[in-house]
């Protein structure tokens, strides 16, 4: 027998989903606001989604931050996965400690000292800051939360397909491609997912790696932020959420059917 | 059965890869920390001179000194940012646990099918951009921002909570409070039911109960979620940033401002290292506690 929710328990999560979610609705809704004054509702209008597209700069940041994104994200799955499959198939290795730290320290270090050090880095070695150079520095960090998440279904998948095969004659890397990834396939690309959206998302480590002609969207919207709250901000931020939001609940429907399939 | 699998060549790559871009960064930050600035481009000194070979590694090993750490005790302004920051961090986990774990709580007693909604009601503040999130309390605190609109129409005074330490405070609970609540939730949904029913058999009040057999199994949860809120919190730039005033002292604003507006980079190096050096003992027990949790799912 489970006790349902009390009236205490439902005023709790209510209270705490409104206070996530409030303060982005009230962004949402003012950037369809036709006045410039935060506070003054003019009447609806689209006008400052019109205004983004006429604005260079800030098309260029997107453009930009799109690519970082697709990048970094491709390469942290690729490296997040073989990562996750080394701590969870291989026991106890040599330098395991070590590896695991490299793993999870990332996840809470202050993104302050992630990006200084990255920069310091790339100093060190003469590279030009551009491009690449927060590319490289993304997939670095995003690499870790790949390999938590395919971590974690990857200990629940059955080790005995695995052996199975090679037992049926498959070489260890086709017995990979063969049996382990298409199963751990949905925790992959929800691992890409993350991913992309912690790059597009990243302000600080790109503001120290970053150099000129490769300005990001956050960088962008941080420049302008300093110089207070402009409705501009608050469209291109919707639809940013928009996408994010899109993105995940897609995700989220997509693995829930397949669960629901496999059953 | 056939010998275990060979994963060594497959976990060579991102061991470099981390090796290259995480761990050794950090060598050059020490040394940094160590060197004096210079009006040069990078501005440091000194920087090995490889054309002098063997002297010139020497003589660089010998530049180095720990004048720049002594130059951040003789100002007090570090040493402020430094307690603040904690402070900061440490009263923010507090808050948050304090508001989380109600949450966290709420959530896991709704049928299974309505938690799902739940869980992805909470997860998706988190995957929205974080700068956005910040921005958006801007609009809300600001001085004629919708808070005091709000204020204003019952008659109640207005709050000037913009470029406050409160604003600060809002905007850390606001932030982290998914990394608080998940972890809970976490713990919390996979309890068993039947331990509560033993407690009422052996005569418990409800409430004794969830001080007695509930918030004691939580424990595992309330640490991950304290060590998620609480180390990167320490380090924070945005928040403090655009919703902090001058006056409020954080490492992360520290290091941003040694590091673009002063150009003094073996300072940033410095103050990016004790703080490290601070977290280094919550960073360890995090990782702990993962590698325990994961070990305990399999």
């Amino acid at each position: 027998m489970k006790r349902g929710p009390s009236a205490f328990n439902i005023a709790s999560v209510v209270a705490g989903l409104a206070f996530l979610h409030l303060p982005i609705v009230l962004l949402v809704v003012y950037s369809f606001n036709a006045s410039r004054l935060v506070t003054v509702w003019g009447g609806f209008s689209t006008k400052w989604y019109g205004a983004l597209l006429r604005d260079d700069q800030l098309l260029a940041a997107i453009w930009v931050t799109l690519r970082v994104g697709l990048i970094s994200a491709s390469l942290a799955t690729v490296l997040g996965t073989l990562a996750a499959v080394a701590l969870v198939r291989s026991g106890r290795f040599k330098g395991r400690l070590l590896f695991s730290g490299m793993i999870y320290a990332p996840l809470v270090m202050p993104e302050v000292i992630l990006g200084l050090s990255l920069l310091l880095l790339f100093v060190a070695f003469g590279l030009p800051r551009g491009f690449w150079t927060v590319t490289v520095s993304h997939a670095t960090v995003t690499l870790c939360y790949v390999t938590v998440v395919v971590q974690a279904r990857l200990i629940s998948f059955d080790k005995a397909l695995e052996e199975a095969a090679r037992d049926l004659g498959c070489t260890p890397l086709k017995a990979f491609f063969a049996v382990t990834l298409p199963n751990i396939a949905p925790a992959v690309a929800a691992a890409w997912m993350l991913a992309f959206t912690l790059s597009l998302d990243d302000l600080v480590i790109a503001s120290f790696t970053s150099g000129p002609g490769a300005t990001t969207l956050p960088m962008r919207i941080y420049s302008q932020v300093r110089l207070g709250v402009s409705p501009e901000i608050n469209a291109v931020s919707t639809l940013l959420v928009g996408l994010v939001a899109t993105g995940v609940i897609a995700a989220y429907l997509f693995q829930n059917r397949r669960r629901g399939r496999d059953a | 059965m056939k010998g275990r699998p060979r994963t060594g060549l497959a976990a060579l790559a991102p061991f470099l890869w981390l090796g290259v871009f995480f761990l050794f960064p950090f060598l050059l930050v020490a040394k940094l920390s160590l060197s004096d600035t210079a009006l040069a481009m990078p501005p440091y000194a000194p920087r090995v001179d490889w054309s002098a070979g063997w002297a010139g590694v020497r003589a660089f090993f010998a530049a180095l000194d720990f004048e720049t750490y002594a130059r951040l005790t003789r100002d007090s302004l570090y040493i402020a940012s430094y307690l603040s920051s904690l402070m900061f961090a440490a009263v923010a986990t507090g808050i948050l646990l304090v508001i989380g774990y109600p949450i966290a709580y709420g959530m896991s007693r709704f049928a299974a099918s309505t938690r799902q909604a739940l869980l992805m009601a909470v997860i998706l503040p988190f995957w929205t951009s974080f700068l956005i999130r910040v921005y958006a309390w801007i609009a809300v605190l600001k001085p004629e921002g919708l808070l005091n609109t709000f204020l204003s129409q019952f008659g109640l005074p207005e709050l000037n909570l913009l470029n406050t330490d409160t604003a600060v405070y809002i905007g850390l609970v606001y932030a982290y409070l998914p990394f608080m609540v998940l972890p809970l939730y976490a713990v919390l949904e996979k309890q068993d039911q039947s331990l509560l029913e033993a407690a009422a058999d052996l005569g418990c009040t409800r409430t004794q109960a969830f001080w007695r057999v509930t918030f004691p199994l939580s424990l595992p949860g309330v640490g991950a979620g304290a060590l998620l809120c609480f180390i990167p919190m320490v380090g924070e730039f945005v928040i403090p940033d655009l919703l902090g005033g001058s006056g409020t002292l954080m490492l992360g604003k520290t290091i941003w401002t040694e590091f673009f507006a002063n150009r003094d980079w073996p300072a940033a190096s410095a103050v990016a290292i004790a703080m490290l050096a601070t977290l280094v003992i919550p960073i360890v027990l995090y990782q702990r506690q993962q590698t325990k949790m994961i070990e305990a799912g399999r």
